[in-house]
């Protein structure tokens, strides 16, 4: 009885094991280039750990039940007529429980920390001048971070491009230029049909929905060009509908700005 | 030969035709209408395999070049379209639905033969019409989904088509789920307790539950749509200052109960073969019960896991975070359950086993991936990716089709009286599964770097991993070719069967195979022990 | 593969089989009911989340006149009653009696049609103006639907309880029942829809 129980165990710790070696060791992930990005991979790591534990249990056992119990020639007649257990059933209601309960708390904090729970209509410098509703969004992170310094972006996207409207230096880009580790934060509005914005470095999506502005406030912090990329079908064209988002330093941003900068016409 | 008084209640054998021609005919017959839906969906699955393998030739290439654009994406919706709603939802539903429900309640057919036969010639003309309509102006174009605003300024005829077959097939839907509930709970045979029915009966009940409660608000809701697309009404137009999360509430409120609609039969049959061939009574009746109800219970609370990304206020997000992983409670206890039915048993080794292993592990491989999709913040990044598409087919596919393979297995004996060929099976599930892994396994890395869905053309630094997943693709394809001539060989000279090959316990085969017309030549047996084995079995006559 | 034997004897314990049963005909039309209902929660929810997030500018706002949908809903409540007179009346073999109130009950089915109509020419918006006025006619329009397959379904059972030859009895009260069914919950579903609609 000793011995089934230790190498039950064994088997079990070597599952465990096997799954934080390929939970640390094995990246599945772009580069991360954003606030969000260390936070959002913290969260897959685990997410990663405990499936894989899941499913390396599930299928030992599976494939452990067909050879160990599989009918040999010579026997005949049918296996042990369990109908069930009640301790087991309950573990087994409860463990996933907690599992589920556990992992639910944690991604609320992983969003919290995102921002995701923000009321939506705070802290956006835009805001202050219209009473439009914005529907959704992510904010940025901690309340001591309010924006007083960000950068406002206005973001418009139709079939198939994105523009970028930079209302303080009164014109329009088709690339998204921004300055490292300053929070950016857009507005987003469709012209058409719904699109979506998305940077896979950046681990942040949000729909671009026509006639319901949405937010989007991230903070870049690694110098690069990254791929901006529509997520929503939104026609035959979908596939193509990219842009780039480049992350600058910031005098390199400025210098950008500054050519671009159009003097303010009054209407 | 009397003719019955009220045609509604019997099914008159001189009134139908005999032989092949039966199966093209408008039969009363359950098990003819269940024979009809599967060869039916068959065919449908065909050709939406197809449409796969053209989207799959065409990804094994970054650039858009195997087909232009906007016909990718008719393709697309119309592989959506149809594997879903002529292919996993009639077969798993209708096909084993009507073939096995009547003899597990122990009934001669169905409550509502009439009902039921409308049910199914819904189908062919609604699934003809939807793979016309490419031919006219081009199918529809904006996914299986059809979000507007999208699906108004598309071109109308595909799109009004398309909305016209989903109608007609949720109709169809709707009538075979009314006619399951009455079945199970009205005609089961005096003396048969609802808790003596095969798991089958418990699922179906669910399934059909889901159905009633959920299609008709696809039906309205398709309504809606269509009249924005001809009558110029705003709905969900935001031109006309419409609200397109709207729709996406209402469809995903439909939408997400049909998965499991897609899944829960298929849990049902798994959880009658899988006793039958490891010899052992099916692991904790009473919670498989209870598990199928809270399945369905919480499945209609948790739909907007889609909409993560699409304008929902944080709150709402958060509940419907929780709520979408509790799933995974119920849906395990019916897997360590299925387990434990292994553990212990005289497990035979044949492709109807293969097959239902072969969908636990992928099953609980997409069930997981599943859990982690329903976290908001995990959500964000990987929404409309081929995550996403990596997740559902690891379900769809890896679970439920893999189950339909299973149960043809299963019961292709009593069906036809002939068994089928087991070398040709080991095959078939060795080419498949390898297949299908290799098809999809990798696309969970594509989404996770990048890779949208719904895209003809991608970053070429993912072509490598696309021309993989188009390689199992290929394999899938292949691995349909074992199969069909399996079955075409044993249909017409596979070895006999004789009426129980299994000796199994549940009542469908307790009478000839393949059975009469009206199931049993005497009266119905009284099966109160379904998984009775390893039991002194005592008259079960 | 074929499985019949022609010559085998048929058990004609068929249907003696079915009528160990109850009827399970009306458990059938009552889950197709919830069904029809779903779809009209579907609507409702989608109005009340229109005028929830959606609301109308300031002009486009119009008050709903009362006078005539509260005449419908009397109407309707009305034919309800009359109906049921007609179930009572054919339970006590009194044919005639129970056609005369299902032709009450039509009637009351067609004047209900026709105030609908009427108020659909009076209103100030039409189908496309804005979200609520295209919610509102889906909304009526769907009603009216089931109201008019209603009225029909009326008088097709109010012509089998004709006195000779007539398939309704007090024997085979079903579809009798069926429609009274059906109707009620027509009947129901209005007034839900008129305290949303209009009095909300
Ligand atoms: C039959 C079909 C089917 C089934 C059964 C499921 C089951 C589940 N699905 Fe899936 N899903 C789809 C078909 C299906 N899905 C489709 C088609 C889409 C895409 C639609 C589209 O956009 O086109 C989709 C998309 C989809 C999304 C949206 C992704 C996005 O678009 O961003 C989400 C998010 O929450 C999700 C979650 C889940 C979960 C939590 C389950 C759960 O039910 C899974 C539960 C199962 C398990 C967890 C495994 C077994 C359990 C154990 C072994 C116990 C221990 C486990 C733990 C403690 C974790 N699914
Ligand atoms: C519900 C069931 C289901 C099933 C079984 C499948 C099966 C398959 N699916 Fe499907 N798929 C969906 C449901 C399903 N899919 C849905 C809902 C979508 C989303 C659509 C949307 O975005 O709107 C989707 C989308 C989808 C995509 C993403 C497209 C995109 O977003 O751009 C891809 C890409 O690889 C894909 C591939 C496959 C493959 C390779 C199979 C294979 O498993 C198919 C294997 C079968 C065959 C290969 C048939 C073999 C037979 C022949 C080839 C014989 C020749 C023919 C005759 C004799 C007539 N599917
Ligand atoms: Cu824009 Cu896809
Ligand atoms: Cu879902």
């Amino acid at each position: 009885m000793l011995n089934k129980n230790f190498y039950l165990i064994l088997i079990i710790s070597l599952v465990f094991a096997i799954s934080f070696w390929i939970g640390f060791n094995v990246n599945l992930l772009p580069a991360e280039a954003s606030i969000n990005a260390p936070i959002y991979d913290e969260l897959f790591k685990i997410l990663f750990i405990i499936g894989l534990i899941i499913f390396i249990g599930m299928t030992i056992a599976v494939i452990y039940s067909l050879f160990k119990f599989r009918k040999r020639n010579d026997q005949i007649g049918d296996g042990i007529a369990l109908e069930g257990n009640l301790s087991l059933e309950i573990v087994w209601t409860i463990i996933p429980s907690i599992i589920v309960l556990l992992i639910g708390l944690y991604s609320y904090n992983i969003y919290d920390r995102m921002g995701g729970m923000k009321e939506l209509n705070h802290n956006h410098e835009m805001m202050s001048s219209n009473t439009e509703k914005i529907w959704a969004g992510i904010s940025q992170t901690s309340e001591n971070e309010i924006s007083i310094n960000n950068l406002s972006i206005e973001v418009s996207a139709m079939q198939f491009a994105f523009l970028f409207n930079y209302p303080k230096g009164n014109f329009i880009s088709g690339e998204l230029h921004v300055p490292v580790d300053k929070k950016i934060s857009m507005k987003m509005e469709s012209k058409d049909v719904i699109h979506a914005f998305w940077v896979p470095e950046f681990r942040i999506k949000q729909d671009i929905i026509p006639g319901q502005p949405t937010i989007l406030n991230f903070t870049p912090t690694k110098v690069g060009k990254y791929p901006i990329i529509c997520a929503e079908l939104c026609g035959p064209y979908h596939g193509g509908m990219r842009a780039s988002i480049v992350v600058e330093e910031e005098s390199d941003y400025n210098e950008w700005f500054n050519k671009n900068k159009k003097p303010e016409v009054n209407l | 030969m009397t003719l019955s008084i009220d045609p509604q209640k019997t099914n008159n054998e001189s009134l139908q035709p005999k032989g092949w021609i039966r199966y093209f005919s408008f039969s009363l017959d359950h098990k003819v209408i269940g024979i009809q839906y599967l060869v039916c969906g068959f065919l449908f699955y065909l050709i939406g395999g197809t449409l796969a393998s053209a989207i799959r030739i065409e990804l094994a290439s970054p650039m858009s070049d195997f087909m232009p654009r906007d016909v990718y994406n008719q393709v697309l919706t119309l592989h959506g379209t149809i594997m879903i709603f002529l292919w996993i939802v009639p077969v798993v539903n209708g096909a084993f639905g009507n073939y096995l429900i009547p003899f597990y309640v122990g009934a001669r057919d169905m409550a509502f033969p009439r009902l039921n036969a409308v049910a199914f010639w819904l189908i062919p003309p609604s699934g003809l019409m939807l793979v016309a309509s490419y031919f006219v102006e081009g199918a529809a174009q904006a996914g299986w989904t059809a979000y507007p605003p999208l699906s108004i300024t598309t071109p109308q005829s595909g799109q009004i088509i398309w909305i016209l077959s989903v109608l007609l097939l949720g109709g169809s839907s709707i009538f075979g789920g009314i006619n399951f509930i009455a079945t199970i709970i009205k005609l089961r045979r005096p003396g048969l307790k609802l808790m003596q029915l095969p798991m089958y009966c418990w699922a179906m009940l669910g399934t059909s539950l889901l159905v009633v409660l959920s299609t008709p608000v696809l039906a309205g809701t398709l309504i809606l749509l269509s009249f924005d697309i001809i009558a110029n009404t705003g709905f969900f137009n935001p031109v006309l200052g419409g609200n397109v999360v709207v729709y996406q509430h209402l469809f995903w409120f439909y939408s997400h109960p049909a998965v499991y609609i897609m899944v829960l039969p298929a849990f049902g049959l798994v959880s009658e073969i899988l006793p039958v061939h490891s010899r052992k009574p099916l692991f904790g009746y009473t919670t498989m019960v209870f598990s199928i109800m809270g399945i369905v219970v919480l499945g209609l609370v948790v739909w907007a896991h889609h909409m993560f990304t699409s304008g929902t206020p944080p709150w709402m997000r958060l509940f419907f975070t929780i709520a979408t992983a509790f799933i995974a409670v119920p849906t395990g206890i019916k897997f360590f359950n299925w387990v434990a039915t292994l553990w212990g048993g005289k497990i035979s080794i044949n492709s109807a086993m293969l097959f239902s292993c072969g969908f636990i592990i992928n099953f609980v491989f997409g069930g997981i991936t599943g859990v982690a999709l329903a976290q908001v913040p995990f959500d964000i990044h990987v929404h409309d990716t081929y995550f996403v598409v990596a997740h559902f087919h690891y379900i769809v596919y890896g679970g439920t089709v893999f189950i339909i393979f299973s149960s043809i297995y299963h019961w292709f004996p009593k069906v036809t009286g002939k068994m089928l060929n087991e070398k040709l099976g080991i095959l078939h599930f060795i080419i498949t599964f390898i297949g299908f892994n290799l098809c999809f396994a990798p696309q969970h890395w594509l989404g996770l770097n990048g890779m949208p869905r719904r895209v003809a053309e991608y970053d070429p630094q993912f072509q490598f991993v696309n021309q993989i997943s188009s390689l199992g693709a290929l394999l899938m394809a292949i691995s349909t070719i074992p199969f069909l001539i399996n079955v075409f060989l044993s249909v017409r000279n596979g070895k006999n069967a004789g009426d129980n090959p299994w000796n199994a316990l549940t009542p469908e085969w307790l009478t000839s195979s393949p059975p009469p017309v009206e199931n049993w030549e005497g009266e119905a047996p009284l099966v109160e022990e379904p998984y009775g084995y390893g039991k002194e079995i005592s008259e079960q006559k | 593969m074929t499985t019949l034997d022609s010559s085998k004897e048929i058990k004609k314990n068929n249907s003696e089989d079915n009528e160990k049963h109850e009827d399970f005909r009306m458990f059938g039309l009552i889950t197709f009911l919830i069904a029809d209902g779903m779809t009209f929660a579907g609507f409702f929810a989608a109005y009340l989340t229109y005028k929830a997030v959606n609301p109308l500018p300031d002009g486009a706002i119009y008050e709903l006149e009362l006078p005539i949908p509260t005449l419908n809903t009397i109407l309707l409540l009305v034919s309800s009653a009359t109906f049921h007179k007609a179930g009572k009346a054919l339970l006590k073999d009194k044919n005639s009696d129970s056609q005369k109130w299902l032709f009450i009950t039509a009637f009351l089915g067609i004047i209900f049609l026709i105030c609908q109509l009427f108020e659909y020419f009076h209103l100030p918006f039409g189908l496309t103006d804005n979200l609520f006025a295209s919610t509102f006619y889906a909304l009526t329009g769907f009603h009216g639907l089931h109201v008019t397959l209603g009225t029909l379904m009326i008088l097709i059972i109010a012509w089998q309880s004709r006195i000779n030859g007539g398939r309704l009895t007090s024997q085979n009260m079903f579809p009798l029942e069926a429609v009274e069914l059906y109707w009620h919950f027509v009947d129901g579903i209005w007034v839900v829809l008129f305290i949303i609609l209009y009095l909300l």
